[in-house]
């Protein structure tokens, strides 16, 4: 079957492997009909999660038809169309038991801080994912959920990541009605967290960006207000000025290790990998977020050290709330809003590029190349 | 300072989610306090460990599933070996991994030439999309490392000389 294959930083390709099998009982094997690359893929794209092995599959946002079931799977039938979130839970350990299906602890042998999932490193628990025709897809019975009947594929694949991370940002928020709301990356995650935050009651959402493209379609799609953070002096100072000197209620960090606008950040997190990632938005987010304010990040970081303002966090009093999304608890709401017109996920689409193109689909992505903010690889038997 | 005045009640859906007793919230909320009984639950079979899977020692075994994805292999699977004998709390656990992700791409390389397969870098790297999307930047780019490789080569060919 055709699969990427990452073979080192910025270098991935198209290549043949042979097809997943069954390895346990709960397994399914999914012919994958659509798959995204996730802004999160970038961290490992750029060499920047430890335990990334060349010849790995990434892939963590897909839909597909299910070909195969192992033995003890009784909810999925082949020929189902569903949809898989990132996480892979179990559905019985005590985390799960709790609804913290980001962090199974019966999913990833590698690390405790995070669970298994899908084509993200051996960090995430060395899982080949789903940039490719099929892919191994276990505890099938637990998240995997059918596509309801009418719903476009587009809109079910962006179920899978982007649209739960976004929500879980302004749920972890506890935004309160009236409150302001800044969101800190206007990548597919930044900007729908941005629309979400109005779900939630926010009286003012604030998106801080650099990509013109970006904050133009931000303040369409969210609608919100958007701004250059290179206009800005600094734009810690531009968030107090604007909130009367207080600060706001919530910030987002809806961009993680990746992040722009720090010299310092940059070098050290994205050019000498010295810590995990550059931490500028989230170090702008502690410092505009008023005093007893919530701090909420879905932006990934590498597992090392990051410098943060720790010290403002611990003087203004804020509680930080951060976590992979929890797709499998937040989907029955999600996949309501979606039917009702609430949130119109397939609108951030701007790119379905062929699964054999998938270099050019990194490349597109990371280096924001034709405006892009969302693509999608298209394997070959979903284009027929 | 552009200060867009607006009526959030009229945006589709505004407030639908909205809860007043929605603090603490998510991750806390559906706290149970199962994890004081330990590891109580029932497990799920346990995956056929068919390849070598090197686990946390934060954990005491092997997931009950866990993916085969890329076993560790040659000099990269020996730093990664050395990597899982430190907890995530330790340097000795990720820099050896950073280290053994890099070995591991000269290995790839190596594994490439030994099939026959010599990696197209250009390809890999997306450079066609880079070519159609952005062909001054590409051209920019190119340039301003010919020009530094020059000085570089002109530079130490002038010491030797010297």
């Amino acid at each position: 079957m055709l699969a990427m294959n990452y073979r080192g930083p910025l270098r991935v390709r198209i290549d043949h492997k042979p097809m997943p099998e069954i390895l346990h009982p709960q397994d399914a094997i999914v012919r994958v009909t659509r798959s995204c690359v996730c802004g999160s893929d970038l961290h490992l794209y750029n060499g920047s999660v430890p335990d990334t092995r060349v010849g790995m599959t990434f892939g963590h946002e897909f839909t597909g038809v299910v070909e195969q079931v192992g033995e003890e799977v009784e909810k999925l039938k082949i020929g189902d169309h569903i949809l898989v979130p990132f996480n892979i839970a179990c559905g019985t350990c005590v985390f799960c038991q709790q609804g913290l299906y980001g962090n199974c602890h019966e999913s990833n042998p590698q690390a405790t801080a995070v669970g298994g999932i899908f084509g993200y490193s051996h960090t995430a628990g060395g899982y080949d994912g789903g940039q490719a025709e099929y892919v191994r897809v276990p505890y099938a019975d637990v998240s995997p959920t059918v596509i309801p009947e009418g719903m476009d594929l587009d809109d079910a694949v962006l179920l899978t990541d982007v649209v739960p991370t976004g929500f879980q940002a302004a749920e972890m928020g506890g935004i309160q009605p009236g409150d302001t709301v800044v969101v800190f990356g206007a990548g597919p995650v930044g900007i729908m967290a941005a629309r979400c935050a109005w779900l939630f009651g926010a009286g003012r959402v604030i998106v801080i960006d650099y990509l013109d493209y970006r904050l133009e379609f931000a303040r369409n799609y969210a609608p919100c207000e958007a701004y250059d953070f290179r206009s800005l002096e600094d734009p810690v100072v531009f968030i107090k000025q604007t909130t009367e000197s207080l600060g706001a209620d919530v910030c987002i960090d809806a961009v993680g290790a990746e992040a722009a606008g720090s010299a310092m950040q940059t070098t050290l997190g994205r050019k000498l990998l010295m810590q995990g990632g550059s931490a500028t938005a989230l170090h702008w987010a502690i410092n505009s977020v008023k005093k007893g304010g919530i701090v909420s990040i879905v932006g990934v970081y590498g597992p090392v050290d990051t410098l943060v303002p720790i010290g403002n966090v611990v003087n203004k009093g804020i509680t930080i709330r951060a976590n992979q999304a929890s797709v499998k608890r937040l989907l029955p709401r999600l996949i309501e809003h979606v039917q009702n017109g609430v949130i119109d996920p397939k609108a951030l689409i701007t790119h379905r590029i062929p699964l054999e193109d998938v270099s050019d689909a990194y490349r597109i992505f990371s280096a924001k190349l034709d405006d892009c903010i969302k693509p999608v690889l298209m394997p070959p038997l979903a284009r027929t | 300072m552009e200060h867009i005045a607006k009526d959030p009640s009229q945006i589709k859906g505004w407030g639908v989610d909205a809860d007043r007793n929605n603090d603490p919230t998510y991750p806390m909320k559906h706290r149970n306090n199962g994890e004081h009984a330990g590891y109580s639950w029932e497990r799920p079979l346990q995956q056929p460990i068919t390849v070598e899977v090197l686990h946390s020692n934060e954990r005491p075994d092997v997931t009950s599933v866990f993916g085969t994805s890329t076993p560790p292999l040659a000099l990269s699977g020996v730093l990664r070996r050395i990597a899982f004998r430190y907890s995530e709390s330790s340097y000795g656990h990720w820099l050896p991994l950073m280290l053994a992700d890099r070995v591991s791409v000269v290995e790839g390389v190596l594994s490439d030439l030994k099939h026959g397969h010599v990696p197209n870098v250009f390809a890999e790297r997306g450079w066609k999309a880079e070519w159609r999307h952005n062909r001054i930047g590409l051209v920019r780019r190119i340039l301003v490392r010919v020009v530094l490789i020059s000085a570089a080569v002109a530079y130490l060919s002038s010491r030797r000389a010297d």
